[in-house]
């Protein structure tokens, strides 16, 4: 004589609240609308109609920093801007993810010189590195899942 | 080569002491600090050149006697013509009349020559620099600037390049 | 590297207004992060109420140093680099500085190789036509325009692949000639895209041409006159809104483009509603100089016969041995150009891209510039948006096609 009997099958699952909480995590993931160079393009062919990232929850590009959990460092980060990106980090709340995106993104790239950071993993904490001179929009997507695969590990209690 | 650009190459050799150039089919003119803007003023006033294609310059080192040229391409519409100014300057921190006043967007290329070459333009409206960051040292295109290689790293330097590396660690 | 310099409005005295000082007008940011500067653009305005009283531009902020790294490699090499200056129009500028090399070393190009070139380089000013329909439309809430683009720019970015194993950064067109052949497929590939365009094209247009938002957001917005066009040195569609009938393409020809027939679109108006019509007109126009390209694609090699600057085919590298001494002596040491300075030109999607070649005899470049287009025609962007509401900048900053990467160089 339980609570499904008077009100019918509710449909109740009974799960861990770090497995909820990481599976919303990754399917409503918004990235930040932000691209700096060539692989902002290749951003943009994942986020239209042929690639559509929308199947991943992503379809939401948010231009502000305060509403986006995830950065993705679409192209080289220049000195003069590195400034920038390290200031749009900080304005995202928490939890949030990096994906390096590209190889000038990732490490420098074929520009090994005094204008260009060589990898932005000098200026933000990254989580995924997503190779290619542009990677191709499987690329990223290839990159966004891995994300996704290291969110779903994620302890409540690792994050402060 | 016509008559038209032959008259024109003969009077600025005659006004302003120039010297004609040519190579692969392209005419400069070797024209002294002192006498470039006038001359561009003629080359805008007299000859059609209504519009300031490129403004740029070279370095050739800092032993070099003139170190850097400034190289000013001019195009006529009219015509359907191209010509090319260089002007000798010396020194390690050279200076130039603004091109600015003759043809205004010499503005933002003569902004880049000074934070690539650290040339400067006297009587420039708004001489900051532009694609470096303001409080950067150094004018990055000169030749004696190093590029600025970064050592790639590898399994065998990974230590050592990974200690003096700022990472941004979580 | 970590913090950000403040601006204080005494540096920029001299480009504000008095009104500023006592309160009476304020400076807003805009950028380098703000979604409708199309990449890291950053402008300074000085506001009046909702009215741009001045406009600041801030540009740099993708500044890669090619120019000096190019310094620092061989002819070839260097090439790599220039993909990755206008991400937009890849091809073309391979295309620029090929010709600068070429004109500098007196080299022959075959003529199945410049036609491949044009070809090439007129789908890729399709495919860039139609990222800034996309993002120009979408910045004026046309969302729908942006998805269509973006699938028929998938169409042109399959033949680049196909030719070159690369969807963006082909690195194709090499000094005397391409890197190899167009495979058997390209004819059929090309030839699907001619068939399919023409009526997307149309489908563009009808969201478009006569939408009466999108009229009201673009017509005698952001008007230029000829004159001050050719005052600043802007080259492009954006002269060509203002009635001005050039094109490099027309004016000084390269690569055979004098045995194609074209025609300049021009309109007068000079606004932003002006340069969209030029734009897609042009795209028109590229189709057909496509088809008339395809239809008289030539046979033959595709590389310069001269062996001092072009490696050889790989074929022979296993037959001859002066082939392997020449193939090893050009990917080692590279060749020696002769001395001298040379500006080869080129029409990009956005205007004049001009490189400034200059040799002193050795196998590295001794300094490359690129003239490029958008660095020109950003620069009269404090002209257009003068008195203008904010919301009409970001259509302006739309209709002139920025490409930082092009103006940072």
């Amino acid at each position: 004589m339980g609570i499904e009997q008077k009100l019918g099958n509710m449909g109740i699952v009974t799960a861990r609240l770090e497995d909820v909480v990481n599976w919303s995590r990754t399917n409503s993931m918004w990235p930040m609308l932000f691209g700096l160079a060539c692989c902002a393009i290749e951003m943009m062919s994942a986020q239209a109609a042929n690639y559509d990232m929308s199947r991943f929850g992503m379809e939401l590009m948010r231009a502000s920093p305060r509403q986006s959990d995830l950065m993705i460092v679409a192209g080289r980060v220049s000195r003069k801007m590195a400034p920038v990106v390290r200031q749009l980090y900080d304005q995202m709340p928490d939890p949030k993810w990096v994906i390096a995106m590209g190889d000038c993104a990732s490490c420098g790239g074929v520009f090994n010189n005094y204008a260009i950071v060589q990898g932005v993993d000098e200026v933000v904490p990254v989580d995924v590195y997503v190779a290619g001179c542009p990677p191709r929009p499987e690329g990223l997507i290839h990159g966004i899942v891995t994300l996704h695969e290291k969110v779903r590990k994620e302890k409540l209690t690792q994050r402060s | 080569m016509d008559e038209q650009l032959k008259a024109c190459l003969a009077s600025f050799e005659q006004r302003f002491g120039a010297q004609v150039q040519e190579f692969r089919g392209e005419w400069t003119l070797l024209i002294a600090a002192e006498q470039i803007i006038a001359a561009l003023q003629a080359a805008r006033d007299e000859f059609g050149f209504e519009m300031l294609l490129d403004e740029t310059a070279v370095d050739y080192g800092p032993e070099q006697s003139p170190r850097f040229h400034v190289i000013y391409q001019l195009y006529s519409l009219r015509d359907n013509r191209l010509l090319r100014l260089r002007t000798p300057l010396d020194g390690n921190a050279p200076h130039l009349p603004t091109a600015e006043t003759v043809y205004p967007n010499a503005n933002w290329k003569e902004r880049e020559l000074w934070d690539m070459f650290g040339i400067r333009f006297d009587g420039h409206s708004d001489l900051r620099r532009i694609l470096m960051p303001a409080d950067w040292q150094g004018h990055p295109l000169r030749k004696d600037y190093p590029l600025g290689y970064e050592e790639v790293q590898f399994t065998f330097n990974f230590e050592e390049i990974d200690l003096r590396k700022p990472y941004a660690r979580e | 590297m970590t913090d950000i310099r403040e601006v204080s409005v005494d540096e920029l005295r001299h480009l504000v207004s008095e009104r500023v000082l006592t309160g009476e007008t304020m400076l807003l940011n805009m950028g380098p992060q703000h979604p409708s500067t199309h990449g890291v653009l950053r402008l300074l305005m000085e506001l009046d109420g909702e009215i741009i009283v001045n406009c600041i531009p801030d540009i740099g902020f993708l500044h890669t140093g090619v120019e000096k790294n190019m310094e620092a490699k061989t002819y070839q090499k260097a090439e790599v680099m220039t993909d990755r200056l206008d991400y937009l129009n890849p091809i073309g500028n391979n295309l620029a500085y090929c010709l600068a090399v070429e004109k500098l070393l007196d080299l022959d190009v075959p003529p199945r190789a410049q036609t491949v070139r044009v070809l090439l380089a007129e789908l890729q000013r399709i495919s860039s036509h139609l990222i800034w329909l996309g993002t120009s439309a979408l910045d004026l809430a046309a969302m729908s325009v942006f998805l269509y683009g973006m699938r028929e720019r998938e169409v042109i970015l399959d033949i680049f692949e196909m030719c070159s194993g690369q969807r963006m950064m082909t690195t194709y067109v090499r000094p005397g000639g391409l890197w190899r052949d167009v495979p058997v497929e390209f004819e059929g590939a090309v030839r699907n895209f001619l068939a399919l365009m023409p009526r997307r094209l149309d489908e563009y247009e009808a969201l478009l041409t006569k939408n009466e938002l999108f009229l009201e957001r673009t017509q005698g917005i952001g008007v230029i006159s000829a004159q001050d066009c050719l005052r600043w040195g802007l080259t492009g569609p954006v002269l060509r809104g203002s009635g001005v009938p050039f094109d490099v393409r027309k004016a000084r020809p390269y690569s055979g483009y004098e045995q194609f027939e074209f025609d300049v679109p021009t309109q007068t108006a000079g606004d932003i509603y002006a340069r969209y019509l030029v734009r897609v007109q042009e795209m028109r126009e590229s189709l057909k100089i496509i088809e008339q390209a395809i239809n008289r694609l030539p046979y033959g090699p595709v590389r310069s016969n001269n062996r001092k600057f072009v490696p050889p085919p790989r074929s022979e590298l296993g037959v001859s041995m002066e082939a392997l001494i020449h193939h090893f002596k050009l990917w080692t040491e590279g060749f020696s150009a002769p001395k001298g300075a040379v500006y080869a030109a080129t029409e990009s999607p956005r205007g004049e891209l001009g490189v400034y070649l200059e040799s002193d005899g050795g196998p590295k470049p001794y300094r490359v510039h690129f003239n490029t287009p958008t660095f020109a025609n950003l620069q009269a962007l404090p002209l257009m948006t003068r008195g203008r509401f904010v919301a009409d900048a970001v259509g302006v900053i739309g209709s002139i096609d920025i490409v930082l990467g092009d103006a940072d160089r």
